[in-house]
C-alpha cells in the first residue's frame, strides 16, 4: 500500500509523506560473493551506476536468499580505503612499507623477468603459494605449466586433515564435499566448526533442525554461535574429540549397535587383512589373482571376493587361513578389538576429555537409538551397483559435521578418520537424514590422481608432467629424494607429512628462510597474509622475511605479492600486483577445483565484473594468463607462441580445456550450450551463466541421490560428465590399507623406505586403523608449566583478516578479549577484565580478559585475526585492532622442538602436515597494574601504500536517501 | 546519563533566571522593591539573560538548532514542548516587566500585575524543566515524584540569592531577600537530602534478567557489546561516575550549593559595606558552582534502564 | 502528532525473534544498516569509520549473555531493534512532532526532516532502540523496512525487513501481531513469545521467542545404575555373535 492509497483508505493524514515506494535499483546484476569462502549468490542492486546494496539470490544453490552478516557489508569492502591502487615496486627495506607506484607494463616485466629466469635455470627456485584462493584449477595448471614442484594454496594450514581424513576413508568430506541431510536429519552432531566455515548452509540448515525439533548436539571447547544454540554443549578439552569419538564408537561396540548389513554393502570391514608379522604383505588386504580384495564366507567356507554382497555370508570375525596359506582376520575384527579395548571405555576418557561417561554413554545410546530405532524411508525406488532394485530408500537420519576444531591439531586426520568411522558404523552415508555427498563426490578412495613433481620430473623450461598436488597411494607416489629428502619447498609428500594434499604453505617462508630443504629465489604469493595473521610464530616470520645474505642481498631474493588491499603482507614483498575487489573481476568456481554443488545438485559458478575498477587494479588471475603467456608456458600459449587467452581470465574461463570437452564450467557446453559437464567450448557460456545468476546446478534424479557410493543410476552419470572414470562402487575403507602401505616401508619393506630417522614416526602415525594420540605440542614442553590451552574461534562476521578494513563490520568487532572460565580465573585470582600475560613455550602476549561459563575449564580462546598491525589495511595507527587487539600467532610455534638427533619437526599433523594450530598450550598470568590498557608486542607501524588520510565521517548511502531525487 | 555541559548550564543558568524573575515579580508586589528603578533594570534583565543564556545553551546540543522552533508545536504530549512555550511565553511577559519597570515611572499597578503573572508563568516553566526529566520512566533516579517540585525549589533558592545580593547592591541593602535565601537554602539542602536518600534507596526499574527476559534461565551477564566501541546509547546513556567520586561531590555540592551561601547570606546581613556585598555576590556565586556539580550529578548519576542490556545487573 | 493515534491501529506490525534459534552472525545487523544507510533514514552516518573510535548509527544491534551458572548455563544472542511499541514514550516525548507512529501499522517513525536532534526521545526509550547519528544531526531508529514493506518495485516476496529477509537461520519473523490468526501472532502463542520489560508500560508489539529447554545432562533422566561394564572379551563375543546372526544370509 502507498501513501496515496493510505489516504484514500481514510487513515489521518496529518501524518509525513513517507517516500516508500523509491526504485532502490536502476539494474540488479547476480553475481557470487567472495566475503568468505562460502561462494554464496547475491543480488548487486545498482543505483545511477553505483552499488545501493547488496542481499542474497533466492534461487542460488548456496545460500537460497539469505545473507550473512559479512555478505550484507560488502558494500564496504569494495570501498574500503584499504584498496591497492596500483602496482607497486618497494623502495624501501623490506618491511618498512616504502613502494613507488608503477604501470602494469612495467610490473609484468619485472615479474617476467624474475620468474623467467628461474624457470630457465632451476624451476624449483618458485614457490608459488596462492593462499585462500578459489581458482586453484587455474593456478595449479600455471604452476604444472611452470614446471615447479611448490604450488599448493591455504590448505594445509585450513583442513587438509578434513579432506584427507574424508578422502581416504570414503571419498567424501565435509563442507565442500558433503553436507548433513538437513531436511531428514533428526540428531545432528556438530565437531569444532569455526563459525564462519559453510557459513550460510549450516545456518540455514540449523534452522531447518530448529523448525523440525531435531536435537543437535555441539562438540566444542567453547560456546559460541552456532555451539550456543545447540541442544546439548559439549564442551570437550580441545585435541580429544577422537577419544571421544573412540569412546562412542566403543559403547556402540559393547552394546552390540552396529549396521552390518550396511557395513558389508559399503565398506571393508569384512574384507581380510593378511595376518604374517614382519612380512611384506603384513595387514595388508587378501586379494585374488586379479587383486580383488577376499572376504571370508561363512556360507561356503572358504574365501570369496569381498564384492559379491549379494550371494555371501561374510565372516566379520575369526582368523582363517587362505589358499595359499596365510593367515588373515576380517579387518572389523581388528576395529572390534581396537575400539572395544579399555583405551576407549568412557570411563578411561572421561578425564582427559573433560565429559563425563554417563554422557558419553546417554550420547552414544541416543545416536543408536535415532539410527535404528527411528530409521526413515523415501518411498524412491532405486538400483544398486550390483544391479539389485530397492523399493525405497532407507536412511538413518544421524548427521554430523566437523572442521577446524578437528582439522587444526596434530591428530586431527586420525579423528576426522574417527568421525567419518562413527557414522558410517551407524550406516548413515549418504542415506536420509545422514550425511550427503554434494557432486561430483564420492570419488574412489583414495582419488586417483596423484601429485607431480618427483625429482627427475623437474626440468628448466618443461612443465610438469601434471597437477602439483593429488594423493598418494603408497610410498613410492612420494616426491622425495633418492636419500629420502623432500623434493618440495615445504615438504610436503616427503616422509615429514606424507599424505599433504593440499601442500605446507605454513612452513614455505620459514624453509625458505632456513634454506630447508633449499632456498628459492621467487616467493609468488597470493591473498595470504603470512606477515600476520596467517603465520605461525609470527616474529620468526618477520625474520625470515627480512634476513639478508652476507652480500647485504636478502635471503629470500624476490618476493612478488597479490592482494587487493594493504594487508601486513604487502609491506615485505618487492613488486605488488593489486587485485580487484570481489565486484570488479572474473571468477570461476569450478567442478575442477572447489565446486559450490548442493547433495541433489552439482553446481559451478562464477564471478563477473558488475562495476568497473576506479583504479589502476587488475584480477589476479588476469594477471597470471598474461603472465603465463609472456614466459611462454605451454598451456598458455598458442603454437607460434601467441598467448592462448588473450581475452584474459573470462576467454580462459570458456575456451580452456582441460581434457577434451572438459573446462572449467560445466554448464552450457557445446557450440550452442547443449550439453553438461562435457561438451566443446561455448562462446556464449558466460552470458548463460550470467542470466541465470552466475551459477548453474544440474538436478540429480531422485534415485540418483542417494547411496551415491553405489548408486548404479549416479555412478553412470557421474562417469559420463566426466566426474569419473568408471563406474566402480566407492567401497567405504575403515581399514586403510594406504596407511598399512607406509608402515610397512617404515619397517623397511618396499622400494622406497623412509630414512631411518623417520622410521619409528611413520610406524606409529601411520596405523591403518584410526587411533587417539595427545596433541604434539604439549607431550613436548612440560604441560605443567603451560597448563591451558589456548584456541581462537572465528567472528561470524570477519573473514580471517579482511573484515577490519570494512567500516561496518570493524565496529562489531574492532578489539578481542582473551575469554575464559570464570571459575578458572577465580582460581588464578583473575577477575573480569584484568589484563592478562598469555604465554607458550615460545613467547608471550598481553591482553584483557573476559570470563564466561561457555567455555571448557582448561581452555582459553579469543577470536581469529583481529589484532592489526598499525599503518595497515588503511586504518588509524591508533586503532583499538592495533592497540586493543592481539593475535595468538606470537604464541605458536611452526617447528616442534627438536627431538633426538637436533632434528625439527613442523607443527603439523605428521600424516597430512595439517598445521597445529589448535594444539597451543599455555600459562595465564595476571598482569602487574603497570602493565594495563595496551596489548603487546605492539610493532613498529608499518608504511601504508594506501592513503593515510581516510575519512573522519562516512556517510555512505545519503545519495540513494529517502526519496531523494 | 552523559551529563552534557549544555543541559547542565541550561538547567541550572533557566533555573535561576527563571527563580530570579519569579523572585522579583513577587518581590515587586509584596517586597516593595518595585520602588528601585535598578532592580528592573538591571534585576530583571540579568533575569532574562539567565534564563537566555539557559535556553541558548539547550539548543547548543541540537542536532538541528535551525529548525528547534518546530518543538513548540507538540504541547498536548511533550513536556519538552511545553517547556520551549513557557519559556517564550515567560520571557515576553518578563520583558514587558523589565520595560515597565525600566521605563514607564513610578510603581504601578501594572508592575505588580506583571510582576505576578512572570513569577507564575517562571514557576510553570521551571516546573516544565522538571518534568521533562520527571516524566521519564526509564530513569529511576528522574522518575521521582519530587524530581519537578526540586527543580522549582532550586529555582527559586538560586533566584533567592541572586536576588539578595542584586538587593544589598541596588536597593539601599534591603536584607530581607536574605533572610528568605537562607531558609529556602536550608530547605534545598534537606531536599537534596532527601532526594539522594530516596533515588538511592528505590528499586530498580528493571534488572538485566526482567529487560532481555532472560533472568528465568539464571544470571545474565554480558558475553559482548553488539560493538566493540562505545556506541550513541553508551555515550549518552551510559554515563558511569564512581560511588566514591559520587559520594564526594555530593558533599562538595550541599557545601558550595548551600552551606557556604548560607553562611555568607549570614555575614552579609550582618556584616557592612563591600564586605556584606561581596559576601552576597560570593554566596550567589558559590551557589551557582554548586548547583553545577548538583546538576552535573543529577544527570552523571542517573541510571537508564537501557544499561541494563549493557552489563548493568539493575538500573 | 506526537499523541498516540486516536484509534490505535488494528494492524500491529513487528518482529518476532527466537532466541532459540539465533546464532549472532550478524546478518539482520549489517543488512539493516546496508538497506537502511540508503534508505528512508539515509544516511545511517559513521564517525571515524577507519579511525581510533569506529562508531555509527545502526538500527538493530546484537547482544551475547552469558545466562546462569556452571552446567545450566547458556550462551544468548541476543537481537536488539524497535519494539514499534503500542504506547512509546519516545513518541510523545517528542517536542516536534518528527517521531510519530502510524495510524495505519503501528509503526514507530522518526521524520528525519523536522526532528531537531534533542535526543529526548532515546532517553525515554528503554531500550536502546534509537540511535543518534552525529554526522545528520537527527535521530534514526528502526523502520520496520517501511520503504521495503510497501515498495513496489520490489518483488512481492522481498516485501519484508531487510532483516527478516537476510536471516539465515529464520530466526526473525515479521508480520501483524494485531491480528491473532496471523503466523507471528500464533508462533508467539505457541512458543510463549514475551515482553521486554513489560515494567516499562510502553506495550512492545515486538516479541521474543525464548530459548527452548536444553536436551543435555542436565535434563536427561537419571542413567539407569551403570549396568556391569562387561569385560572386552565378553563385549566383543557378543558383538560377533549379533554380527553373525545379521549376516547369515
Amino acid at each position: 500500500m502507498t501513501d496515496s492509497s493510505m489516504r484514500a483508505s481514510g487513515y489521518q493524514t496529518d501524518e509525513p509523506v513517507v517516500p516508500v515506494d523509491t526504485n532502490p535499483a536502476d539494474e540488479i546484476k547476480r553475481t557470487t560473493c567472495y566475503m568468505c569462502a562460502c561462494r554464496c549468490g547475491i543480488q548487486v542492486h545498482l543505483k545511477d551506476g553505483k552499488v545501493r546494496y547488496i542481499d542474497g539470490n533466492r534461487n542460488h544453490p548456496v545460500n537460497r536468499g539469505v545473507i550473512c552478516g559479512k555478505g550484507a557489508s560488502g558494500i564496504m569492502q569494495h570501498i574500503a580505503p584499504s584498496r591497492l591502487r596500483a602496482p607497486l615496486l618497494r623502495v624501501g627495506e623490506r618491511g618498512s612499507g616504502e613502494f613507488r607506484e608503477i604501470s602494469w607494463e612495467e610490473a609484468l616485466k619485472v615479474a617476467t623477468g624474475w620468474l623467467g629466469d628461474v624457470r630457465a635455470t632451476d624451476p624449483r627456485k618458485l614457490a608459488f603459494f596462492t593462499g585462500r584462493d578459489q581458482s586453484q584449477s587455474l593456478t595449479g595448471w600455471w604452476a604444472m605449466q611452470f614446471g615447479t614442484p611448490n604450488f599448493a594454496a591455504h590448505g594445509g594450514f585450513c583442513s587438509v586433515n578434513m579432506a584427507a581424513g574424508g578422502l581416504y576413508t570414503f571419498g567424501g568430506a565435509f563442507w565442500e564435499f558433503g553436507d548433513p541431510d538437513w531436511d531428514h536429519t533428526k540428531y545432528f552432531m556438530l565437531f569444532g566448526v569455526a563459525e564462519d566455515h559453510s557459513s550460510n548452509p549450516i545456518k540455514i540448515g540449523l534452522g531447518k533442525l530448529k523448525q523440525r525439533g531435531a536435537k543437535v548436539v555441539a562438540v566444542n571447547p567453547v560456546r559460541t554461535g552456532y555451539n550456543a544454540v545447540a541442544d546439548e554443549w559439549v564442551g570437550i578439552k580441545p585435541g580429544t574429540d577422537g577419544l571421544f569419538v573412540g569412546a562412542l564408537i566403543h559403547e556402540l561396540f559393547r552394546t552390540s549397535q552396529v549396521d552390518f548389513d550396511y557395513l558389508v554393502r559399503y565398506t571393508n570391514a569384512h574384507w581380510l587383512v593378511v595376518q604374517n608379522p614382519g612380512g611384506a604383505d603384513d595387514g595388508l588386504f587378501a586379494r585374488n589373482a586379479d587383486g580383488k580384495p577376499l572376504c571370508w564366507d561363512k556360507r561356503s567356507g572358504k574365501a570369496a571376493l569381498a564384492s559379491a554382497i549379494n550371494d555371501i555370508s561374510p565372516s566379520m570375525h575369526g582368523v582363517v587361513t587362505l589358499d595359499d596359506g596365510r593367515k588373515a582376520v576380517p579387518s572389523f575384527q581388528l576395529m572390534a578389538e581396537r575400539y572395544l579395548g579399555k583405551d576407549y571405555a568412557p570411563e578411561t576418557v572421561a578425564a582427559e576429555c573433560g565429559i563425563n561417561a554417563d554422557t558419553i554413554r546417554r550420547i552414544a545410546a541416543e545416536l543408536a537409538d535415532v539410527a535404528f530405532r527411528q530409521q526413515i524411508e523415501l518411498p524412491v525406488k532405486w538400483t544398486d551397483w550390483t544391479g539389485k532394485t530397492h523399493d525405497t530408500i532407507v536412511g538413518r537420519p544421524v548427521s554430523m559435521h566437523a572442521m577446524r576444531g578437528i582439522s587444526a591439531h596434530s591428530n586431527g586426520f586420525h579423528t576426522c578418520r574417527l568421525i567419518h568411522i562413527l557414522q558410517i558404523l551407524l550406516g548413515t552415508i549418504d542415506v536420509p537424514g545422514g550425511f550427503r555427498y554434494k557432486p561430483p563426490y564420492p570419488k574412489a578412495v583414495p582419488p586417483g590422481n596423484k601429485p607431480q613433481g618427483k625429482a627427475d620430473q623437474i626440468k628448466p623450461n618443461t612443465p610438469l608432467p601434471g597437477m602439483n598436488l593429488g594423493f598418494v597411494h603408497g610410498p613410492e607416489d612420494l616426491l622425495v629424494n633418492p636419500d629420502g629428502s623432500p623434493v618440495r619447498i615445504d615438504k610436503a609428500y616427503s616422509w615429514d607429512a606424507p599424505l599433504s594434499a593440499h601442500g605446507l604453505m605454513h612452513m614455505v617462508i620459514t624453509n625458505a628462510g632456513l634454506g630447508d630443504p633449499y632456498p628459492v629465489e621467487v616467493l609468488f604469493m597470493y591473498m595470504a597474509n603470512m606477515s600476520w595473521n596467517s603465520t605461525m610464530n609470527l616474529g620468526a616470520t618477520l625474520e625470515y622475511l627480512t634476513a639478508k645474505k652476507p652480500d647485504g642481498t636478502y635471503k629470500i631474493p624476490k618476493i612478488i605479492y597479490s592482494d587487493a588491499y594493504s594487508s601486513e603482507m604487502v609491506a615485505y614483498a618487492d613488486l605488488i600486483l593489486p587485485d580487484t575487489t570481489y565486484l570488479e573481476r572474473y571468477d570461476c568456481i569450478s567442478l575442477l577445483d572447489r565446486p559450490i554443488s548442493e547433495p541433489d545438485s552439482a553446481a559451478d559458478a562464477i564471478r563477473f565484473p558488475v562495476v568497473e575498477p576506479d583504479r589502476d587494479v587488475r584480477g589476479f588471475q588476469e594477471v597470471l594468463i598474461d603472465l603465463g603467456g609472456r614466459l611462454k608456458l605451454p598451456g598458455f600459449t598458442n603454437a607460434d607462441g601467441t598467448p592462448r587467452y588473450p581475452g584474459g581470465y573470462a576467454d580462459y574461463i570458456v575456451n580452456h580445456e582441460r581434457t577434451p570437452g572438459v573446462g572449467p564450467l560445466a554448464g552450457w557446453r557445446g557450440e550452442n550450450g547443449e550439453s553438461y559437464g562435457v561438451g566443446k567450448p561455448n562462446p556464449k557460456q558466460l552470458e548463460k551463466y550470467i542470466e541465470n545468476g552466475a551459477f548453474y546446478a544440474h538436478h540429480l534424479a531422485p534415485d540418483q541421490r542417494y547411496y551415491k557410493h553405489a548408486n548404479k543410476a549416479y555412478l553412470e552419470w557421474a562417469k559420463s560428465v566426466g566426474f569419473a572414470g568408471n563406474t566402480d562402487p566407492i567401497v567405504f575403507q575403515l581399514y586403510s590399507e594406504t596407511l598399512q602401505k607406509f608402515r610397512l616401508a617404515a619397517r623397511g619393506h618396499g622400494k622406497v623406505v623412509p630414512p631411518a630417522s623417520h622410521r619409528d614416526r611413520i610406524e606409529r602415525y601411520f596405523d591403518p586403523l584410526p587411533f587417539w594420540y595427545a596433541p604434539f605440542e604439549g607431550t613436548m614442553i612440560d604441560d605443567r608449566a603451560f597448563p591451558m590451552h589456548a584456541i581462537t574461534q572465528r567472528p561470524m562476521h570477519m573473514y580471517h583478516s579482511w573484515g577490519s578494513q570494512n567500516a561496518w563490520l570493524r565496529q562489531i568487532t574492532a578489539a578481542n578479549r582473551l575469554f575464559m572460565s570464570r571459575e578458572r580465573a577465580a582460581k588464578l585470582g583473575i577477575e573480569d577484565d584484568d589484563w592478562v600475560f598469555v604465554s607458550s613455550h615460545i613467547g608471550r602476549v598481553k591482553c584483557q580478559v573476559r570470563l564466561m561459563e561457555g567455555v571448557n575449564g582448561d581452555t582459553v580462546w579469543t577470536w581469529n585475526a583481529i589484532g592489526k598491525r598499525a599503518g595497515a589495511w588503511a586504518l588509524d595507527k591508533d586503532a583499538p585492532e592495533a592497540r586493543k587487539g592481539f593475535l595468538l600467532n606470537h604464541l605458536i610455534t611452526e617447528l616442534l622442538p627438536a627431538r633426538d638427533g637436533g632434528y625439527r619437526y613442523s607443527n603439523s599433523d605428521p600424516v597430512t602436515g595439517q598445521a597445529a594450530w589448535y594444539d597451543l598450550r599455555v600459562r595465564i598470568e595476571k598482569a602487574p597494574p603497570a602493565e594495563i590498557d595496551e596489548t603487546w608486542p605492539i610493532y613498529e607501524p608499518i608504511g601504508s601504500p594506501t592513503p593515510t588520510r581516510t575519512p573522519d565521517v562516512s556517510n555512505f548511502g545519503i545519495e540513494f536517501g529517502r526519496g531523494r531525487k | 546519563m552523559h551529563p552534557a555541559y549544555s543541559v547542565i548550564v541550561f538547567t541550572t543558568f533557566s533555573g535561576a533566571g527563571f527563580g530570579l524573575m519569579a523572585v522579583l515579580g513577587l518581590g515587586a508586589v509584596f517586597g516593595r522593591i518595585a520602588d528601585f528603578w535598578a532592580i528592573g533594570a538591571v534585576g530583571i534583565a540579568l533575569a532574562i539573560a539567565l534564563a537566555g543564556i539557559g535556553l541558548l545553551s539547550s539548543t547548543f546540543h541540537l542536532g538541528h538548532p535551525e529548525r528547534a522552533w518546530r518543538a513548540f508545536s507538540q504541547w498536548r504530549s511533550s513536556w519538552l514542548s511545553r517547556e520551549g512555550i513557557a519559556a517564550v511565553a515567560t520571557l515576553g511577559v518578563a520583558g514587558l516587566l523589565w520595560l515597565v519597570w525600566t521605563f514607564v515611572p513610578g510603581p504601578g499597578i501594572v508592575i505588580g500585575m506583571l510582576g505576578i503573572a512572570t513569577a507564575i508563568l517562571a514557576m510553570i516553566t521551571v516546573y516544565t524543566t522538571g518534568m521533562i526529566y520527571q516524566s521519564l520512566p526509564t530513569i529511576k533516579a528522574w522518575h521521582q515524584p519530587i524530581v519537578a517540585p526540586i527543580y522549582i525549589l532550586l529555582a527559586l533558592t538560586s533566584g533567592t540569592v541572586i536576588a539578595h545580593a542584586l538587593l544589598l547592591a541596588l536597593a539601599e541593602g534591603q536584607r530581607a531577600f536574605g533572610l528568605a535565601g537562607m531558609g529556602l537554602l536550608a530547605a534545598s539542602a534537606l531536599a537534596k537530602i532527601l532526594y539522594w536518600n530516596r533515588t538511592d534507596a528505590a528499586a530498580p526499574i528493571a534488572t538485566a534478567g526482567s529487560a532481555t527476559g532472560l533472568g528465568r534461565f539464571g544470571t545474565v551477564r554480558v558475553l559482548e557489546w553488539p560493538h566493540t566501541q562505545e556506541n550513541f546509547v553508551m555515550r549518552e546513556m551510559g554515563y558511569k561516575v564512581a560511588r566514591k567520586h559520587s559520594a564526594q561531590l555530593r558533599r562538595s555540592s550541599l557545601l558550595a550549593a548551600f552551606a557556604i551561601p548560607f553562611v555568607l547570606i549570614l555575614i552579609s546581613i550582618f556584616g557592612n559595606g563591600l564586605a556584606a556585598l561581596a559576601a552576597a555576590f560570593g554566596a550567589a556565586i558559590s551557589m551557582m558552582a554548586g548547583l553545577f556539580v548538583e546538576r552535573w550529578l543529577f544527570f552523571a548519576e542517573a541510571k537508564h534502564v537501557v544499561t541494563t542490556f549493557y552489563g548493568a545487573e539493575a538500573a | 502528532m506526537t499523541t498516540l493515534p486516536a484509534t490505535p491501529s488494528a494492524k500491529k506490525l513487528g518482529l518476532v525473534i527466537d532466541l532459540d534459534t539465533c546464532v549472532g552472525c550478524q546478518a539482520c545487523a549489517t543488512s539493516c544498516k546496508e538497506w537502511n544507510t540508503g534508505g528512508y533514514s539515509a544516511p545511517l552516518s559513521d564517525m571515524e569509520p577507519y579511525g581510533a573510535d569506529p562508531h555509527g548509527a545502526w538500527l538493530n544491534r546484537i547482544h551475547s549473555y552469558d545466562v546462569g551458572d556452571g552446567a545450566a548455563s547458556r550462551t544468548v544472542h541476543f537481537p536488539r531493534s524497535c519494539l514499534h511499541c503500542e504506547t512509546p514514550a519516545c513518541v510523545t516525548v517528542c517536542p516536534t512532532g518528527a517521531s510519530y507512529k502510524r495510524a495505519e501499522d503501528g509503526i514507530v517513525l522518526v521524520n528525519p526532516d523536522t526532528c531537531i536532534g534533542c535526543k529526548l526521545c532515546s532517553w525515554a526509550c528503554g531500550y536502546g532502540a534509537r540511535e543518534y547519528d552525529y554526522a545528520d544531526g537527527v535521530m534514526k531508529k528502526c523502520t520496520l523496512c517501511v520503504d521495503r514493506i510497501y515498495n513496489t518495485h520490489l518483488p512481492e516476496e522481498d516485501r519484508i525487513p531487510a532483516c527478516v529477509r537476510a536471516c539465515p537461520t529464520g530466526a526473525r519473523h515479521y508480520g501483524d501481531l494485531g491480528d491473532p490468526e496471523s503466523k507471528v501472532s500464533k508462533l508467539v502463542a505457541e512458543r510463549g513469545g514475551y515482553d521486554l520489560m513489560p515494567e516499562l508500560g510502553y506495550k512492545p508489539v515486538n516479541k521474543y521467542l525464548p530459548p527452548r529447554p536444553r536436551r543435555d545432562a542436565t535434563t536427561a533422566a537419571k542413567p539407569a545404575p551403570q549396568e556391569q561394564i562387561d569385560e572386552p572379551r565378553t563385549a566383543i563375543e557378543r558383538l560377533f555373535a549379533f554380527a553373525d546372526k545379521v549376516l547369515s544370509r
